[in-house]
């Protein structure tokens, strides 16, 4: 495993990521989700839903570095946002 | 058709589960692990943070690469998808001509990508090739080595010779879907050459053609080994695309960090446009179902 | 087949995609001062002496059989893996199918170079390294998706019915999928054979990055070799004219099948 040149903060973050797929799976198995429509311009699952805030939240981060220099974190709390809110409302 | 649910079906798709994960997600994992390391060797690495990922976003010779890149895919879209629903157009229907020209259409997409590279290398010199030969003939002074724009013409023209085939066999297979009462009926109300065309073939096309745009939008993303062959990215940068200049920096420079920060911004590129690509078609799919 | 005026404009493209082809082969049995000598359309001393270089050295035609080999057993993994996944997606919904659909496809999407360098750490650090299976597990990267996604479609188009009355029949699973179901979706598996096939042979990034001698595919052997003599295009160009052979091979035997794989498999 040297190889892959593990770090402690790759390793939260994957674990993270790891930890939310098995939390959707058992969350699907308690209460299955229903397909619906919310300000997103498309019918979309819980699972959708996940990826698109993902996915967002991934390019929040990079226009964040891209265009401004302000501290990281700033963005990651807009990017924790975004997630809550599609989740939520999507 | 109404599927059954049933997550026993988890097994059946373990074996493939497995195996991609192995090719994908380890990399992908080291990726993201090495994009925010300073690395030197396996044991003297420092943590870095975003560093790279400032580096390469503002890395003016990015920016020059990225529209290279969009500029190269939209001609070869612009240019293969008419030519391609043209010639569709003109294979024939019935007799020994199909089976003829499937083989000969699909020939372009059996070479190995560097044969291709090699193929227009010989192709186009002006000493030893036939096209670049006949071009200087003309009267035009054409040399694919020292001339940008000669050596971008060269790169465009060899995707369309290579790649234009599999949007002429994706239209091709549309259009034998249609059934012959349809052109029957288009006759008898008198319709013209472009009505049968809009009205009948076009519809028919449009899935298939969805595909062709996707899979050359994605395969002339990271067109990598033909332009490597053909002009290495050269003359100067005229033809370093996307993966060109991420293999460079990978294994030529061993810039490992920057490298996979590159990598990752490039995937994530990759991913969104297939998502909205990927969507798009299944909903379409889903209102013609219905 | 009668002959009519559009017919030109297929003749016209038809001799633009075979004139680079016939000049490779022109090139390939001219000596290399006519290469270099004079601009001829047929070779004036027409011989095979650079064929016989490439059939006689081990540099050159191992480079073949180890392309043939790795492209082997990848068409074979991709089907085997790729079969039961395509059929549980035609026919059931499970939790996450479509993410994991969408996951696969994205692989297929994914730019080589992204993978290129841990790759060559992966299979270094488990000593596959300059293996044929190294290249051909790498390959299914990409070829398991296409094959899955390939598959599903044949299979969509296979009516569930015969699936039920099997069972009612008493058929098991395994019995059932290999002797009836199999069966069905032969052309389909033809059909998904031929593009892993394709994909696997005409890659070299991957195939290139993860080989060094033992398992070094042809098209690395030629892309060294222009690099290390530099001038031998005579040879160059039989070796160019040898790699397009297996594929014009591979095109005849599923010349029937590539219109309808193309329009039910959604490749």
């Amino acid at each position: 495993m040297a190889w892959m040149a593990w770090t402690p903060i790759t390793a939260v973050f994957f674990s993270c990521i790891i930890l939310m797929l098995i939390g959707m799976g058992i969350w699907q198995a308690v209460s299955p989700t229903v397909p619906r429509r919310g300000f997103l311009p498309l019918t979309t699952t819980r699972g959708d839903r996940l990826f698109i805030s993902l996915l967002g939240a991934a390019y929040i981060h990079l226009g964040w570095l891209a265009f401004t220099d302000i501290a990281l974190w700033i963005g990651s709390v807009i990017a924790l946002a975004w997630l809550v809110i599609v989740m939520r409302w999507g | 058709m109404n599927k059954i649910t049933n997550n026993k079906a988890w097994f059946l798709v373990l074996p493939v589960f497995f195996i991609v994960a192995i090719s994908a997600i380890i990399p992908l994992m080291t990726v993201v692990n090495y994009s925010v390391q300073d690395i030197f060797d396996p044991q003297t690495r420092f943590f870095v943070g975003t560093e790279w990922f400032e580096q390469v976003l503002g890395d003016s010779r990015l920016h020059d690469a990225l529209i290279r890149q969009i500029i190269y895919t939209l001609s070869v879209l612009f240019i293969e998808i008419p030519m391609g629903i043209a010639v569709a157009l003109t294979l024939p229907r019935k007799g020994w001509g199909v089976s003829a020209s499937m083989v000969l259409l699909a020939l372009p997409l059996l070479i190995p990508w560097n044969v291709v590279g090699t193929i227009w290398q010989i192709f186009g010199r002006a000493d030893i090739g036939l096209g670049g030969y006949l071009i200087n003939l003309m009267g035009i002074d054409y040399n694919y080595a020292q001339n940008p724009m000669d050596a971008w013409v060269t790169v465009l023209v060899m995707d369309v010779w290579h790649w234009t085939s599999l949007i002429v066999l994706l239209c091709y297979a549309g259009l034998r879907s249609i059934p012959d009462a349809y052109y029957q009926a288009a006759k008898i109300d008198g319709a013209s050459r472009w009505a049968v065309f809009r009205f009948i073939q076009l519809p028919k096309m449009q899935s298939v053609l969805v595909i062709g745009v996707l899979l050359r939008f994605m395969d002339s993303f990271m067109i990598y080994t033909e332009p490597f062959v053909l002009t290495g990215g050269g003359p100067g940068n005229a033809t370093t695309f996307l993966s060109q200049f991420l293999t460079r920096m990978a294994v030529g420079q061993f810039d490992l960090g920057p490298a996979a920060a590159f990598s990752l911004i490039y995937f994530l590129i990759i991913l969104l446009v297939c998502w909205v690509f990927y969507t798009v078609v299944m909903n379409a799919g889903k209102q013609g179902e219905q | 087949m009668q002959f009519q005026k559009r017919h030109i404009g297929l003749l016209l493209y038809i001799l633009f995609l075979l004139l680079p082809i016939y000049w490779l082969f022109n090139m390939s049995i001219k000596t290399n001062t006519e290469i270099l000598g004079a601009m001829t359309l047929f070779p004036d001393n027409p011989t095979l002496a650079n064929y016989a270089t490439i059939l006689t050295d081990p540099a050159w035609y191992t480079g073949y059989i180890n392309s043939m080999i790795y492209v082997g057993i990848n068409v074979v993994i991709s089907l085997v893996v790729a079969l039961p996944a395509a059929y549980a997606f035609s026919r059931f919904n499970f939790t996450g199918d479509k993410h994991l659909f969408f996951w696969l496809l994205t692989n297929r999407m994914a730019p080589p170079a992204v993978f290129l360098l841990p790759f060559f750490q992966l299979y270094s650090s488990v000593g596959l390294f300059d293996t044929h299976i190294a290249v051909a597990l790498a390959h299914c990267l990409f070829n398991v998706p296409l094959a899955v996604w390939i598959l599903e479609g044949f299979m969509s188009g296979i009516p569930k019915e015969i699936d039920e009355t099997a069972y009612v029949d008493g058929y098991s699973f395994p019995r059932f999928f290999a002797t009836i179901f199999l069966p069905l979706i032969r052309s389909g598996i033809g059909v998904t054979a031929f593009f892993c096939f394709m994909f696997s042979w005409v890659e070299l990034l991957l195939a290139r990055t993860l080989t060094s001698v033992e398992a070094k595919p042809i098209a690395a052997t030629m892309t060294r070799t222009v690099s290390a003599s530099g001038l031998d295009w005579g040879v160059l160009a039989a070796a160019g004219v040898l790699t397009i052979v297996p594929g014009a091979l591979v095109i005849w035997f599923v010349r029937n099948y590539i219109a309808k794989g193309f329009a039910m498999g959604r490749v």
